[in-house]
């Protein structure tokens, strides 16, 4: 692990305390009960085969799923739901959700930039229209924002005018801004070529070594191994494993997650773990 | 058959005033047919389910009958409900009501398209439901349905013509008068086709300069 990185803070209360959460959609239960602590000032990250569930609880944590039972503490605060002491669940007021919710930031697999702003623009939208702040003291902040991923000269530019590397750092300096406690990841490189891949991957390395809590689900096994401090493995909705990176990757290894990998040793990342 | 013009030329002024009344009957209807037909959406998509149910009634009525047959009723039925109306009013009222009806079936479909990822990431920075709609799904939408706005606002032009049955003073009543006067019926209605034909095109050409100016917001691709 590099040296370089700072320890994690102080206090012990986690990131994200996830307990017990299951997600139904109809039938199927894509979380079958699913307990997590993600540790602050470090990065975690999200593995497992598609439709393991990682994202689903992604979102569950972003609150753009809600969970079917079960709770979700964001530095100990209750998101969504407040848990009585029999168990029993009740929505918290929109204000309060909303509160909760500007604690965390959300970078999409799909940039989801919006395409009638400029990359300034995108990035100053929630400053001026939530937080009220002036548009030049908006701007400000926002051009800060975009030379942190290396984009001041592109502040200009329309999402169209850029390339899926550069929409995506805009996206996460779009997060940035707000100054979240907390950045989650959903498969941010998994729409870009290998190429745009490691400018992004770049851009959440420096985020990491700044001492940022990241949850970051992904599919790059290489950035897993060498960023994550933790590492957490889904299979069918359930959390199978979740250690250190020398923990879940090292011998012996648990012959699910072995299958798993053989996947990507085969494409050369053996060299990685 | 000759084509003879200058009939016309001595009768300019009221060729000119009958071009206005259709100038400016088929712009506020546009807009207001618009704005209405946004309001329809907004409530179809965000109101009650019963809401909803009634106003799709009330635009597949509107779609499902002729626009002659609708003015029809409002200006001779409507005095047997008391509503009795002149008819530039009755004309501005009926051409608004008729295509709020479309505009709204464009605008449902607008709201639509917008991909459901730029709401969560408004979502996800703390925009509320209202600023939602007015910073990210209105304009993506105006963006998305601007062709087929155009389009609308196309065919609208010339469904003005159909007012000059019911005596609004615009330019199919104000010529087709004219020619009837004069005896050159066809001449009469050659120069109103030529006026239709050229507000069309600078319609179309105003669209085509709005795009150009709106392709930068384009959805970008990855």
């Amino acid at each position: 692990m590099s040296s370089t990185r700072p320890s994690p803070a102080t206090d012990d209360i986690p990131a994200v305390t996830v307990k017990g959460v299951t997600k139904r959609f109809g039938d199927t239960e894509v979380l079958q009960g699913i307990d997590l602590s993600v540790p602050t000032g470090a990065t975690t990250c999200l593995i497992g085969p598609s439709g393991s569930g990682k994202s689903t609880l992604l979102r569950c944590i972003a609150f753009l799923e809600e969970a079917t039972t079960g709770t979700i503490l964001i530095h100990g605060d209750p998101l969504g739901f407040a848990e009585g002491p029999n168990g029993q669940r009740s929505r918290l007021s929109p204000q309060k959700i909303r509160a909760v919710r500007s604690r965390i930031g959300m970078v999409f697999q799909q940039f989801n930039l919006w395409p009638h702003m400029t990359a300034l623009g995108n990035v100053c939208e929630a400053l001026v229209t939530v937080r009220k702040m002036k548009r030049s003291e908006a701007e400000d902040l926002g051009m800060a924002q975009l030379s942190r991923v290396g984009l001041e000269n592109r502040a200009g530019h329309y999402p169209s005018e850029l390339s899926g590397g550069q929409q995506q750092r805009v996206a996460i300096a779009r997060a940035l801004a707000l100054d979240p406690e907390i950045l989650l990841f959903d498969e941010p490189t998994a729409s870009l070529d290998p190429e745009l891949t490691g400018e992004v991957l770049n851009v959440m390395r420096d985020l990491a070594d700044s001492g940022m809590t990241l949850l970051v689900v992904t599919h790059e096994i290489g950035f897993a191994a060498t960023v994550g401090r933790r590492i957490a493995f889904l299979d069918h909705g359930k959390l199978l494993l979740n250690g250190t990176p020398q923990e879940l990757f090292g011998e012996p290894r648990h012959p699910r997650l072995g299958q798993f990998l053989e996947t990507y040793l085969d494409r050369g990342a053996a060299t990685l773990l | 058959m000759t084509l003879d013009f200058g009939l016309m030329l001595d009768k300019m002024p009221e060729i000119l005033s009958g071009l206005w009344v259709t100038l400016w009957m088929w712009v506020v209807s546009t807009i207001l047919g618009a704005a209405l037909g946004f309001l329809v959406a907004t409530a179809r998509r965000y109101g009650p389910a019963a809401v909803n149910w009634f106003l799709k009634l009330c635009v597949e009525i509107l779609r499902g009958t002729p626009f002659l047959v609708q003015l029809f009723l409002l200006y001779f039925g409507g005095p047997f409900v008391g509503l009795r109306l002149e008819p530039v009013p009755a004309g501005l009222i009926g051409l608004t009501i008729y295509a709020s009806a479309y505009f709204s079936e464009i605008f449902r479909a607008g709201f639509q398209a917008v991909p459901r990822g730029h709401v969560e990431a408004a979502e996800c920075v703390g925009l509320s439901r209202t600023q939602i709609l007015r910073r990210i799904i209105a304009p993506e939408m105006t963006m998305l349905v601007l062709p087929q706005c155009v389009n609308m606002a196309i065919i609208l032009i010339k469904e003005t013509a159909i007012l000059s049955i019911i005596t609004v003073p615009e330019m199919t009543m104000v010529i087709g008068a004219i020619g009837s006067q004069q005896y050159a019926f066809v001449d009469a209605m050659f120069l109103l086709a030529i006026f239709y034909w050229v507000l069309v095109e600078i319609c179309g050409f105003l669209g085509r300069l709005a795009e150009a100016r709106l392709s930068k917001f384009r959805f970008a691709v990855s």
